[in-house]
């Protein structure tokens, strides 16, 4: 059956453009609307759930152990985190004591994922903007974050090392060694990403001035993460609701003012900074302990409503879940990051350029699947 | 020495030959022809290697190592392409306009070939000495931009159509930069000729002999030059990223491989011309080897190697303009720049402050 | 400002909201759909509560009715607060809607309708998001029956 698209906003100097879903540029399954006047939009209209799984359906009927796993999929790039926040609020919700081993070991396992989502974000950024090479090198930083993930985890990307009540294994001999060198590896590239990108005029040019979010938009728009602190909206999670070892680390919360694509660039830069100091302040310190706790195998939550929030890569990621004492919950929610950042995409690219989305839908740093879920 | 020398003019040596055998007019066809064939299979022959070098460099660049299975070092692998392209669907969409949208790359190819034919290759090496050589080639790259304004008319696609206007503008404007910086150094020889051109650079090379105007006409012309032929950081027009694949996105197989291979034969022939106005065509530095002739052909593809490397390198490290900033630098910047410039080259000429060996 | 005094506050505006603070970690308050933009509006606008976060909107189907539950944050004085509202016509529920206060609810509430088919009245754009135009029912209610997608363990 042909199913015809009508944009009843559509007058007749207008020109209607479909980008997606299959785009290079759009970062997994998003079909955007445009209706543009020569080169300036002047809306855009997300079409989304080409990627829609009903996670949140299917887990009426799971229990909370599998939850865990569909998680993993949510946002694929910080799935270390997401299962991060499904065990911590059954954890909170059991009222479960967990020993610290498991909170600094989730914390720097954490930030590791938070630098290798990053690096992809960086990379893939140089390639829509043009820079056809930045894509390659970081993907080789991320390789060895991925060797370090499977030999732990035992999987590069989904890793599902959490469970309600710890970590599935304990960590290999390896890790802190692996995880130091690649510090001192990292802390060299770094400055070379500056060189190749960052100081570059034409890079800066497409950059600054685009895509322009000020600080009570940001607010209102729910924005989180990266694009909320670039725009000087201090949302960092780990900072005002800290959670598993975050507390007793120091570090700087990034946040510029200028509120453009450059300043949300230069976020997320600085960001992996500040991870690289809370690894270091960390690896050296694991404490020894269990890395389980012994739960039911049946985990059934008390009666009540939880919530907890997480930073993700992408910003604040936050599981609600309403619980009736079954083994189910009986609703669970999973407030994405990437759903309210999407939401910003017509307020910021309206009146630019379609050069101009490209680069600003770079630097909003979509994952779909974590939109769609 | 003396049959090395006859054989480098090729065209006066088999014109002498054939008109032993048959009567004038037709020798001089069956000469046309045989050098229009030669030509043709140097064209084909640099333009498979150089896609070749351009997979290698881009790989040594992303820290890979580019085609290496297809033959030794992979030097087979754009034959092995260029089979796999012959042998593709010939599609085209139901409402194009059939006859445009097979012209099209025609124009472009024909373009190629024809400013390919002036350059010096070596001494005598030259296939068409014209008295007018930069304004016939000047001429002749305005020319290709039909091809382009075809292919993306006629492919009736929305994509194609916005990637064909651009890519007009872009070309069109930068035209004019090219013109300028070259004519620069026309001040300095005196002469369009290309073959008289690089005669005057036995004293020296031009941009030695003209200095600071010269180094900067230089500089304007890679720019413009790399605007031209559509390559990064003024790839917009086939940026994948954003709409499509530009003008050619409705051309497949062996149509699009002549789309394909003529970007890359542009990029050679800005190089060359760039060698030969600039750094002194086939004339080798000081002068070591200017009595042996045929070596010429190496000092000349050396030096356009070298600057076809140079604009292989800005393509894999800088981002992409956007069409207003890109227009912006050709006419609020380089148009004036080059403007002055010609100035100061004149005065440095009228004051004889050239430098001369 | 505490859980305490928040209730003080809010409970001085609109007498007729029920609070509670069981089986959860932020004030629950509840309040009745004809009241529910007022109370939005105070709750943004007021200097002292200052909530202009609207993190999480989620649509719930409390059998036998249906509701949404709404978690707001202040940037400002960094408190919590989460405000349920509920209809029990499950034929055609409407709610108002609060996206000229929190932008971010245009979405939320088109993913609301989307999966529970709550309506909102001046909602800008109120049309399906995740499903196709022409998917027939509600998905994420209770009593959604669905031979071929579905799984029932």
């Amino acid at each position: 059956m042909e199913k015809v698209l009508v944009n009843n906003n559509f007058k007749s100097e207008e020109y209607f453009i479909n980008m997606g879903p299959q785009h290079p540029a759009t970062h997994g399954v998003l079909r955007l609307l445009l209706t543009i006047d020569g080169e300036i939009i002047k809306k855009v209209e997300p079409d989304l759930g080409y990627i829609h799984r009903s996670i949140e359906k299917m887990s009426e009927r799971d229990s909370y152990q599998q939850i865990v796993h569909l998680t993993d999929r949510m946002d694929y790039l910080s799935s270390h985190i997401n299962n991060e926040a499904v065990c911590l609020t059954v954890e909170n919700a059991l009222q479960l004591e967990i020993p610290d081993r498991i909170k600094v070991i989730r914390t720097i396992i954490g930030e590791l994922t938070r630098i290798a989502s990053h690096t992809l974000w960086w990379g893939v950024m140089g390639m829509d903007v043009g820079a056809l090479t930045t894509y390659f090198y970081g993907f080789r930083d991320r390789e060895m974050i991925n060797d370090i993930f499977e030999e732990t985890c035992g999987a590069r990307l989904t890793m599902n090392y959490n469970i309600p009540g710890g970590l599935m294994f304990d960590i290999h001999p390896n890790f802190v060694k692996r995880t130091k060198e690649f510090i001192t590896h990292f802390r060299t590239k770094l400055p070379e990403y500056d060189r190749l990108l960052t100081g570059n005029v034409i890079f800066q040019k497409r950059m600054k001035g685009v895509g322009m979010l000020s600080k009570e938009d940001a607010i209102s728009f729910g924005a989180s993460g990266p694009v909320g602190r670039g725009s000087g909206y201090s949302c960092d999670v780990r900072k005002h609701h800290p959670y598993s070892a975050l507390d007793k680390v120091t570090f700087k919360e990034i946040l510029k003012t200028e509120g453009d694509s450059f300043a949300r660039y230069q976020v997320r830069i600085e960001e992996m900074w500040e991870s690289m100091s809370i690894i270091e302040q960390l690896i050296d310190n694991i404490p020894e302990g269990d890395h389980q706790v012994t739960t039911n195998a049946v985990i059934k939550l008390p009666k009540g409503e939880f919530y907890q929030k997480v930073e993700t890569a992408r910003g604040e990621l936050g599981v609600y879940v309403i619980s009736t004492g079954t083994k189910n919950p009986y609703r669970i929610k999973f407030r994405s990051p990437g759903f309210s950042n999407l939401s910003l995409l017509n307020h910021i690219a309206v009146g630019g350029k379609i050069g101009d989305l490209v680069a600003s839908m770079a630097t909003l740093d979509l994952v779909i699947p974590d939109i769609d879920r | 020495m003396n049959t090395m020398n006859i054989a480098l003019n090729i065209t006066q040596t088999i014109q002498d030959l054939l008109v032993g055998m048959m009567p004038e007019s037709v020798a001089s066809i069956v000469t046309m022809v045989v050098i229009a064939l030669i030509y043709l299979i140097i064209f084909a022959v640099a333009g498979l290697y150089l896609v070749l070098l351009e997979r290698k460099v881009a790989a040594w660049f992303q820290l890979r190592i580019g085609p290496n299975r297809v033959g030794y070092w992979g030097l087979l692998q754009t034959m092995a392409d260029a089979l796999k392209l012959v042998s593709k669907e010939l599609t085209g969409t139901v409402k194009a306009d059939k006859f445009l949208y097979n012209l099209a790359p025609y124009f472009v190819i024909v373009t190629s070939l024809m400013a390919l034919a002036v350059f010096p290759f070596t001494q005598e090496f030259q296939a068409f000495d014209i008295n007018i050589g930069i304004f016939f080639l000047i001429a002749i790259s305005s020319i290709g931009v039909i091809g382009i304004l075809l292919g993306g008319w006629s492919s009736n696609n929305k994509f194609a159509l916005i990637g064909a206007m651009r890519s007009g503008v872009q070309t069109i404007s930068y035209e004019l930069s090219i013109g300028l910086s070259l004519l620069t150094m026309v001040l300095i020889t005196g002469s369009l000729q290309l073959s008289e051109i690089v005669e005057v650079q036995k004293s020296g090379w031009l941009i030695v002999q003209g200095h600071i105007p010269a180094v900067i006409a230089f500089m304007i012309y890679m720019i413009a030059g790399t605007a031209e032929t559509n390559r990064a950081p003024f790839d917009l027009v086939e940026a994948e990223s954003e709409l499509g694949a530009g003008f050619h996105t409705e051309y497949s197989g062996m149509k699009f491989a002549y789309f394909f291979l003529a970007e890359f034969i542009n990029m050679f022939i800005i190089a060359a011309i760039a060698t030969t106005i600039f750094f002194g065509g086939w004339l080798s530095p000081f002068g070591i080897t200017d009595s042996i002739p045929w070596l010429g052909i190496f000092w000349f593809l050396g030096k356009t190697l070298v600057l076809v490397f140079l604009m292989m390198w800005f393509r894999w490290t800088f981002p992409r303009l956007r069409i207003d900033q890109l227009l912006t630098l050709e006419w609020k910047y380089l148009l004036p720049i080059n403007l002055v410039n010609i100035v100061i080259m004149a005065i440095i000429v009228w004051l004889n402050l050239t430098i001369k060996f | 400002m505490t859980n305490e005094a928040l209730q003080n506050l809010i409970s001085s505006w609109i007498p007729e909201l029920e609070f509670s603070e069981e089986a959860s970690q932020f004030i629950n308050i509840t309040v009745q759909p004809e009241q529910l933009y007022q109370l939005m509006l105070k709750l943004k606008t007021n200097n002292d509560t200052y909530f202009d976060y609207l993190f999480c909107l989620s649509g719930v189907d409390w059998e036998p009715e249906l509701g949404v539950v709404y978690h707001l944050e202040s940037t400002k004085h960094r408190h919590i607060v989460v405000v349920k509202v509920k209809t029990s016509d499950r034929e055609n529920p409407t709610l108002d809607s609060v996206c000229d206060i929190w932008k971010t609810a245009e979405f939320h509430e088109r993913e609301v309708f989307d999966f529970f088919g709550i309506k909102f009245n001046n909602h800008p754009n109120l049309k399906r998001l995740f499903l196709t135009d022409e998917w027939e029912g509600f998905p994420l209610r209770k009593d959604y029956v669905d031979e071929i997608n579905m799984v029932i363990k």
